[in-house]
């Protein structure tokens, strides 16, 4: 629905007529807080331990993993996108990361193994990860993929290449040598500032950074434009192919940090690592209401999007759900969410 | 003639007449259509001939009036139930799959059955039959995005007759076509003439309809004025009855002094992947605080020339922005440059339905606004409702979703967009498309008071009152080539259409005309 009316990009406002359509409208736009809170309510009461400290510590972790990688997801599915490549993103950065630290760089004429520094490896890793985001976005730009199918591709490929890195076995024990200078990987994920965990820190550094690019920026302002009318924003002067493949730089960045975190939260590297992560991501975005026409969508939604994502898994983890009814529930909560979208656009009159 | 002594009608319309709200589209029209002959309808854009079409066509129901088949009342229940009974159209825009085949295409939507399936053989002699009768070399199964456009209109036409049609409607089939690709076109008509099929050709290529024509019908703001055997009708008179009393026209006085020339463009040449020129050789130049009315017929060119112009199209030629070179440039590096484009189709290619009336104004403007990198809330509001003000766009404030307003009003909040970034030239491609009259004038007088300020304003228009009476100057194209240049204030009427129908008009022969 690339001419769907129904809300604004950054600031929607439904006019409707009668109070209790009014009321329904607003709890309808506002699902995904409302969600969280029945989520969170259902499990607060009825799973043991739920609202206990480590409880809350772990399922702040999962969060923040699914929370980076939606917000590089919405500014792609903002564009009229879709990145499916970013779980194999994550676990191909986490196996670069492990392969620098157990492995170093072998520089092959001279025979040298150098061992990069630990800044270093969150550096070649977080490069990687856009390296591999710039092959998506040119892909879909400059020879015209289709984004589902130049991410799938790269889905694999990247997949493939973590497993070629370790012959698909575990890197394990990260925790780098005082001979090489390369300790301190597990810090990323196991530091705590006052108590917070520092990957949570970095999720909200990273949403209120991403939310006030969408927002305040003529960066931002673009990817609205391409996803709302490609053609348009190209006859305003939008740089539309850079911002298509900014979108997915960004988002093969944010990949790979996830990569880094859930590596250095295990102090290992597994290459199955991510795999599926991508579809919790655009879960979470289309929780937080963006539409994946393009144009329309929030990075504040998408963290609470997360939120519901995370607490839903966690929660039933805990109140010993079978793995087999979290992936029906968690199915249905999706496609549940889509149809109240859809729902939205008829309460507040959308034309068509 | 022996045609008139021996003359069936077999379709008739009576009084006919449809509103939409408030416009009144026709107001009782008697029309025939004559067997064995091309009834020619013409008149201006909004004249009502494509509503009259529509209601030939069973594409809609008259308000009052009624439809006479073979003498009898019809209501037809759908376009479906109009080719039953043997009346067949073939819109201007092509409705084919481009990915079937041609007898794939032809039995759309109402494929030869066999059992469950479908007749495949059955469907492959009858296509193959009927494009026989059309004389047309076409391959039943071939690819149709495989042909060319002409050969694609062709399958169209085959489509509308494999049912047996007596009536065939086509509306403005040739404004797609090459000139060989016409010839072709033509000789089917003459073709399916002879078999008896009454054809209703719907075009505004006067010189064409002259040639293929049997009897013309005028029309003008939904009424019939003229109704005549082409014999008897000529270039000049048809186009006075198009156009009506022209006598009070209000031409603009040149009061204006155009400046420095801001835009040149020389040899503009803008090609189809297949080599046909949509824009051939066009030189022309655009002066400061002038205003210049590119006046042409569908595919004449105009809009393939602005999209070069801005950037959107590649193609040859130089073109100068105040004396730079641009045409290597990039749409936003000619827009920095400021020279922006208010395109055609608002919907598709002007506005963008997710954002508010601030977003859209403000787009081409943003690096402006946030010098910081950060765009500043004031200085956006501030100009959002500068803008506001200044097109008096009815909105409530620029937080208005862009949805809501009219077409009017949407189409100034396109052409703000433009002026945000202080332009020293803008074009603008059909800015009266879609929009009403008050809005029309509101549009216009904006444009006029722009040219004041010494803003460069090249717009295109298929309407011949809106060149003369905005314009400073008139260029004609006839396809894809110029064929008149002159100021609005000697062009003669009837010259401009006989130009647009690509009969060249030499500025010595017009004021000459406009001497005596």
């Amino acid at each position: 629905m690339a001419t769907n009316i129904s809300s604004a990009a950054v600031d929607g406002r439904a006019d409707a007529k009668d109070g209790g359509v009014a009321l329904l409208a607003l709890l309808i736009r506002l699902r995904a807080l409302v969600a969280l809170f029945v989520v969170f309510g259902f499990f607060a009461v009825l799973a043991p331990n739920f609202l206990s400290l480590g409880s809350m510590l772990i399922m702040a972790k999962h969060i923040a993993i699914i929370a980076v990688l939606g917000i590089g997801m919405t500014y792609v599915i903002l564009t009229g996108g879709i990145d499916l490549s970013v779980g194999s993103i994550a676990g191909l950065s986490g196996m670069v990361a492990g392969a620098l630290i157990l492995n170093g760089l072998t520089v092959a004429p001279l025979g040298w193994v150098i061992y990069p520094s630990v800044p270093l490896v969150l550096l070649i890793a977080l490069a990687l990860g856009g390296l591999i985001g710039l092959a998506n976005g040119v892909l879909v730009t400059r020879f015209g993929v289709a984004p589902f199918i130049a991410t799938l591709g790269m889905l694999y490929v990247a997949r493939g290449a973590g497993l070629l890195l370790s012959n698909g076995t575990t890197f394990p024990n990260l925790v780098g040598s005082a001979d090489y200078g390369n300790q301190g990987f597990p810090l990323l994920g196991a530091s705590r500032v006052l108590g917070v965990p520092l990957p949570v820190l970095i999720v909200v550094a990273l949403a209120l950074a991403a939310a006030l690019v969408a927002a305040r920026t003529p960066f931002g302002r673009h990817v609205y434009a391409v996803g709302g009318n490609a053609r348009a924003a190209l006859l305003s002067g939008v740089r539309v192919a850079r911002v298509k493949i900014a979108v997915y730089v960004i988002s093969g960045i944010c990949a790979a940090l996830v990569g880094l975190i859930v590596a250095s939260d295990l102090v290992s590297a597994h290459p199955a690592s991510g795999e599926t992560f991508e579809l919790s991501a655009i879960a979470a975005v289309v929780l937080g209401g963006a539409s994946l026409a393009g144009g329309r969508g929030t990075i504040g939604g998408t963290i609470i999007g997360a939120c519901v994502i995370g607490t839903l898994g966690d929660g039933m983890v805990m109140m010993g759900v079978s793995e087999f009814w979290q992936m029906v529930i968690k199915g249905t909560v999706i496609v549940a969410a889509v149809v109240l979208d859809q729902l939205q656009g008829r309460f507040v009159g959308t034309k068509d | 003639m022996s045609l008139l002594s021996s003359i069936k009608v077999p379709l008739r319309a009576e009084g006919v007449a449809k509103s939409y709200g408030a416009t009144r589209a026709l107001r009782g029209v008697d029309f025939d259509v004559v067997a064995g002959a091309v009834n020619v309808l013409i008149g201006e854009n909004g004249a009502g001939k494509s509503t009259l079409m529509r209601i030939l066509a069973g594409v809609e129901r008259p308000d009052e009036g009624r439809l006479l088949l073979d003498g009898e009342a019809v209501s037809f229940l759908s376009v479906r139930d109009a080719a039953r009974r043997g009346i067949g159209i073939v819109f201007q825009e092509l409705n084919l799959c481009p990915n079937l085949s041609v007898t794939e295409n032809i039995f759309l939507g109402r494929s030869v059955s066999a059992g469950l399936g479908i007749d495949k053989k059955r469907e492959h002699d009858r296509a193959a039959a009927v494009l026989a009768r059309l004389g047309a070399a076409i391959d039943p199964d071939a690819l149709v995005g495989d042909l060319r456009i002409g050969q694609q209109q062709i399958v169209e036409i085959a489509r509308a007759l494999a049912e047996d049609a007596r009536i065939l409607i086509l509306d403005e089939p040739t404004s797609a076509l090459s000139d060989s690709e016409v010839a072709t076109l033509f000789e089917v008509i003459a073709e399916l003439k002879r078999d008896g099929v009454g054809i209703v050709y719907i075009s505004h290529r006067l010189e064409e309809l002259m040639r293929i024509g049997d009897f013309i019908t005028v029309m003008r703001d939904g009424a019939l004025v003229a109704s005549v055997p082409v014999a008897e009708a000529s270039v000049p008179w048809i186009v006075e009855q198009m156009l009506g009393e022209t006598g009070g026209l209000d031409v603009r006085s040149a009061a204006n002094t155009p400046g420095a020339p801001v835009l040149e463009i020389e040899h503009a040449t803008v090609r189809r992947p297949d080599g046909m020129a949509l824009v051939d050789d066009v030189s022309l130049t655009l002066r400061a605080g002038e205003i210049v009315a590119i006046y042409g017929l569908l595919g004449a060119g105009r809009t393939e020339l602005l999209e070069h112009i801005c950037g959107a199209r590649r193609g040859e030629g130089t073109i100068r922005l105040n004396g730079e070179r641009i045409e290597r440039l990039s749409i936003a590096a000619r827009i920095e440059r400021r020279l922006l484009l208010v395109p055609e189709d608002r919907q598709r290619e002007g506005l963008f339905p997710n954002l508010q009336v601030g977003g859209n104004l403000a787009m081409s403007f943003l690096d402006q606004l946030a010098p910081r990198g950060l765009i500043s809330r004031l200085s956006e509001n501030r100009a959002v409702a500068a803008m506001i003000g200044r097109l008096g766009i009815k909105a409530r404030s620029g937080a208005t979703l862009i949805g809501a307003l009219s077409g009017g009003n949407q189409q100034k909040v396109v052409i703000g967009r433009c002026l945000m970034r202080d332009p020293v030239a803008i074009l603008l491609d059909e800015p009266s498309r879609g929009i009403d009259v008050g809005a029309r004038a509101e549009v216009f007088a904006t444009m006029r008071t722009l040219s004041a300020e010494g803003l460069a304003i090249l717009f295109t228009t298929s309407d011949l009152f809106e060149a003369l009476t905005i314009a400073d100057r008139v260029v004609v194209m006839a396809a894809g080539r110029v064929t008149a240049d002159l100021p609005a204030d000697v062009a003669d009427q009837t010259g401009l259409v006989r130009a647009a129908n690509g009969i060249p008009l030499r500025p010595p022969a017009i004021a000459a005309h406009g001497a005596i």
